[in-house]
């Protein structure tokens, strides 16, 4: 509480610092966690994200109380809400104030509406977790009658700015659905005062001037995916003619051409194969304009699971790939060329700002539901991506419920969603709760679901932990022992890079 | 340059505001005619004479001063006030970007640099009657006027209606506020800002430590750095213009990188920081051992500080610096913030190809400089 009015001062001799000091002889713990970085260093971490990090054993010190004012960590612990004076911290508001802009990404629910338009594709990724070769339109197609609903469900999120993302199977064998659906959701978003964004995620093989056009007109946003230099893409992503990598490179050129170089991305699936190259993936994505790349584990879902040989690779050898990959990403920054890593940015920006940060795959609560829904081909309404893909192994738990059958309240308020919900909180999950960690990391009941068996989870062998807790930890450890990369790493977080 | 002058008060019987004129034959109604001309006449359109002169020579038919010192620094249609004591105060110049409306001098802080050190008498009423008379004479197309004090806040009611007026009257000019932000602790302040809906308005509002207990005997009062916290919250909820000014001297250096993350993590609603350099003026002397570090030892500080805001998107100012005592790279930050009429640069600047570029120093500072202090020639 703030205690007296401000009263006008009657005198006005000076003070010295003694006076102005707390008059107490021990300040009270406010709710932290901590980790060990390594042999030398700790770090402790506030429900804000607010951190410090600091010498081993300064945690039992702080807990223990042994902590004395005239420290040089006294002040920072008060400044930065690890311990108070007073029982209630007099700025508890502030405090109030910056764990709701935390969660503030949760403030306006659902964004993200994927809307799977076919299942066919004619590349056979081997890691792909959902395609059919077919020309089957009518089994594999969403039908117009699905899209109307899905969009009719879209307009009910009560977020004011949603996006409509195109998936597949490749989306663009579908592009008249597309077409129509754009039509549709422009029509309803202006009678629902909605803005939406357009994404259509392909491989970019069949892309041709009257869909660049199309794109164009609409302000539609291409996602394509980039596996590496061509030896490793074209061994990943199969295709007749074994062609795919030339044909999504010069789907980039045409792309980036026709819509501008910040309406075109790419995301990269590391293979086992990808494992040995870092350097060379790194470098092909600088080669081809970008200067940003995604870093992203396969998933273990769809026929990725079941292709174990080239796609079974344990959370240890892909944080080597990462950590080597990074460092080579660095490397570009360090002779003054702008190139970050997504997966990196995105923790960063929960480590080094006090903003929200809202990231389907990395948030707690978890995007499922409150930021993502996936409509599937079928009519099928699924939790997240990876639930639908689960879907296709025959395994329906992350099945909501159908756009035939279902009302909007029973999909996202409905005995489903609230059983989801008792492990999509990272602050109630065992082992999570008390990680230091917590803060910058998420919770996925999918992932769990998919590789353990249940939504909790088991911490100590889950890839998600491991994977996650190693990347914020070794984040942490370089901006530590290396100032230059904490000052890169900033330029990565700036806004609208 | 001069801001002030006085004379012998001839029916001043309550402090007087307008615009002067040299110009006898001027149309408008109710300036103050300056003049040495013994043989003017009735001239009704006139509120009050100002004059070199002594009365014997020139016996007013209206309130006026006489025998004043000097009148050569007062320029045509600035606006003065006339006090009952004869003094005569300048308190807008037309020409100037420097204006600014002192509204109090009582203080609820006793800051140990503070460079206009508060009086406990209540002026309250004083300052209001002064300029509520100003604020109607003001040109509408005045860029920017600062309020200052004291405590601009500590008018309560007064404060408010001041800043209604200047709404109504200047909606084009820009205006910034400086306080502690204390007061805005409670929220029936902050409420009443967002009822003015005063979108011009910015306030400046000096947060001197992360540490509350350096805080608060930098500006000498106890529970301060709770207060101003707690005020910059009320009012950035209610979307009010914010910047936080951090001056620099031996109590604010130490933490100041500390300050700056302090600021973008706690802060980040502020439209900018301003980071400034010690102006050896009122209470400053009095303090100068606990206050001064040459500022060519916290150049590492300040760029650190300065460069990590500016990485985080913030906008960062430099003021009261000199361009040679800054490493270069700072220098973009630099702005020239001195006000003219206090505004100097020494004799050894005389050389210096970027004089232009400099801010220069305070007249107070002619002797308590950097020792760094160097022409570019």
């Amino acid at each position: 509480m703030i205690a007296t009015h401000p009263s006008i001062k009657t005198n006005r001799k000076f003070k010295d610092q003694q006076y102005y000091k707390t008059d107490t002889d021990t300040y009270f713990l406010l709710p932290f966690r901590f980790h060990r970085l390594n042999e030398k260093r700790e770090i402790i971490v506030n429900d804000c994200g607010d951190f410090l990090v600091v010498d081993r054993g300064m945690v039992e010190k702080i807990i223990s109380k042994q902590i004395q004012p005239g420290d040089e960590i006294y002040p920072d612990l008060l400044a930065n809400f690890f311990i108070s004076e007073q029982p209630v911290p007099p700025l508890l508001n502030i405090m109030a104030t910056k764990y709701r802009t935390k969660k503030s990404f949760l403030d306006h629910f659902t964004s993200l509406h994927i809307f799977v338009m076919s299942l066919r594709c004619e590349h056979t990724c081997h890691y792909c977790q959902v395609s059919r070769v077919s020309d089957n339109r009518t089994a594999y197609d969403m039908k117009r009658d699905h899209i109307d609903k899905g969009i009719g469900m879209m307009m009910r999120s009560p977020n004011p700015h949603v996006t409509m993302e195109f998936q597949g199977g490749e989306a663009l064998l579908a592009f008249d659905n597309i077409k129509y659906a754009v039509e549709k959701a422009k029509e309803e978003a202006i009678k629902h005062d909605k803005q939406i964004s357009f994404v259509i995620c392909s491989n970019l093989a069949l892309i041709n001037e009257e869909i660049l056009s199309y794109c164009k007109e609409n302000d539609i946003l291409l996602s394509t995916s980039i596996d590496g230099p061509a030896f490793i893409h074209n061994k990943n992503r199969h295709r007749l003619g074994n062609n795919s990598y030339e044909l999504a490179v010069a789907g980039i050129r045409a792309a980036k051409q026709a819509l501008g170089e910040d309406k075109v991305s790419a995301l990269l699936t590391t293979s086992t194969l990808s494992l040995d190259y870092p350097q060379e993936i790194v470098d092909e994505y600088y080669k081809l304009g970008f200067r940003n790349i995604f870093l992203r584990p396969i998933s273990p879902y769809g026929f990725a699971a079941r292709n174990k040989e080239r796609n079974f690779y344990s959370a240890g050898e892909f944080l080597e790939f990462y950590k080597k990959a990074l460092h080579h990403v660095i490397a570009y920054n360090r002779i003054g060329e702008f190139y970050r890593e997504d997966y990196t940015t995105i923790i960063l920006k929960k480590i080094l700002t006090p903003f929200p940060v809202g990231y389907v795959d990395l948030q707690s609560p978890a995007g499922m539901i409150n930021n993502v829904i996936v409509f599937n081909y079928d009519g099928d309404i699924y939790a997240s991506d990876e639930a639908r893909m689960l879907a296709e192994m025959k395994d329906h738990t992350f099945r909501l419920g159908s756009l035939d059958t279902h009302s909007y309240e029973e999909i996202f308020y409905g005995e489903k969603a609230r059983t989801f919900s008792d492990a999509w909180l990272n602050e109630s999950l065992p082992g999570c709760a008390d990680c230091a960690f917590q803060p910058f990391c998420g919770a996925d009941p999918v992932f769990n679901y998919a590789t353990q068996g249940d939504i909790y989870g088991h911490r100590p062998t889950s890839d998600f932990c491991h994977r996650n807790m190693e990347i914020i930890r070794y984040l942490f450890e370089l901006m530590d022992n290396d100032k230059e990369v904490e000052r890169i790493f900033r330029t990565w977080i700036k806004p609208n890079c | 340059m001069q801001l002030n002058t006085r004379g012998i008060p001839y029916y001043i019987n309550k402090p007087l505001v307008a615009r002067v004129t040299r110009n006898q034959d001027i149309d408008e109604e109710g300036n103050i005619l300056i003049t040495g001309d013994s043989a003017i006449h009735y001239l009704p359109k006139f509120s009050a004479l100002l004059t070199g002169l002594p009365i014997a020579q020139l016996i007013p038919d209206k309130p006026a001063v006489y025998n004043v010192l000097s009148l050569d620094h007062l320029q045509e249609g600035d606006i003065v006030a006339i006090n009952t004591d004869g003094i005569i105060q300048t308190l807008y110049r037309p020409g100037s970007k420097q204006n600014f409306l002192l509204f109090t001098e009582r203080c609820n802080s006793n800051c140990l640099m503070c460079s206009q050190p508060p009086k406990n008498k209540n002026d309250g009423d004083y300052f209001y009657n002064i300029y509520s008379q100003l604020i109607p004479l003001l040109p509408t197309d005045c860029e920017e006027i600062g309020i200052t004090g004291g405590e601009p806040t500590l008018l309560g009611d007064l404060f408010f209606q001041l800043l209604d007026q200047l709404k109504n009257h200047l909606p084009d000019t820009e205006i910034h506020c400086l306080s502690n932000g204390r007061t805005f602790a409670w929220r029936e302040m902050t409420e009443q800002i967002a009822s003015l809906n005063y979108e011009r308005l910015m306030f400046g509002i000096p947060v001197y430590s992360d540490h509350a207990a350096s805080h608060d005997y930098i500006v000498q009062a106890k529970g301060a750095f709770n207060q101003t916290m707690q005020g910059l919250y009320n009012l950035a909820a209610i979307g009010q213009r914010l910047e936080i000014r951090v001056v620099l001297h031996k109590q604010t250096i130490p933490r100041l990188k500390k300050l700056a993350h302090y600021i973008y993590r706690n802060l980040p609603f502020a439209s900018h920081v301003a980071f400034m350099g010690l102006e050896n003026q009122g209470y400053t002397p009095h303090n100068i051992d606990k206050l001064w570090i040459d500022p060519d030892d916290y150049m590492n500080e300040l760029t650190e500080a300065a460069e990590y805001l500016d990485q985080m998107g913030m906008n960062v100012s430099i003021y009261n610096s000199q361009l040679c005592v800054m490493p270069e790279r700072l220098w973009r930050f630099n702005r020239k913030s001195i006000s003219d009429w206090k505004n100097i640069y020494l004799e050894k600047c005389a050389g210096c190809r970027l004089l232009n570029d400099c801010g220069g120093l305070f007249a107070s500072c002619s002797e308590q400089h950097s020792k760094a202090i160097k022409p570019f020639l």
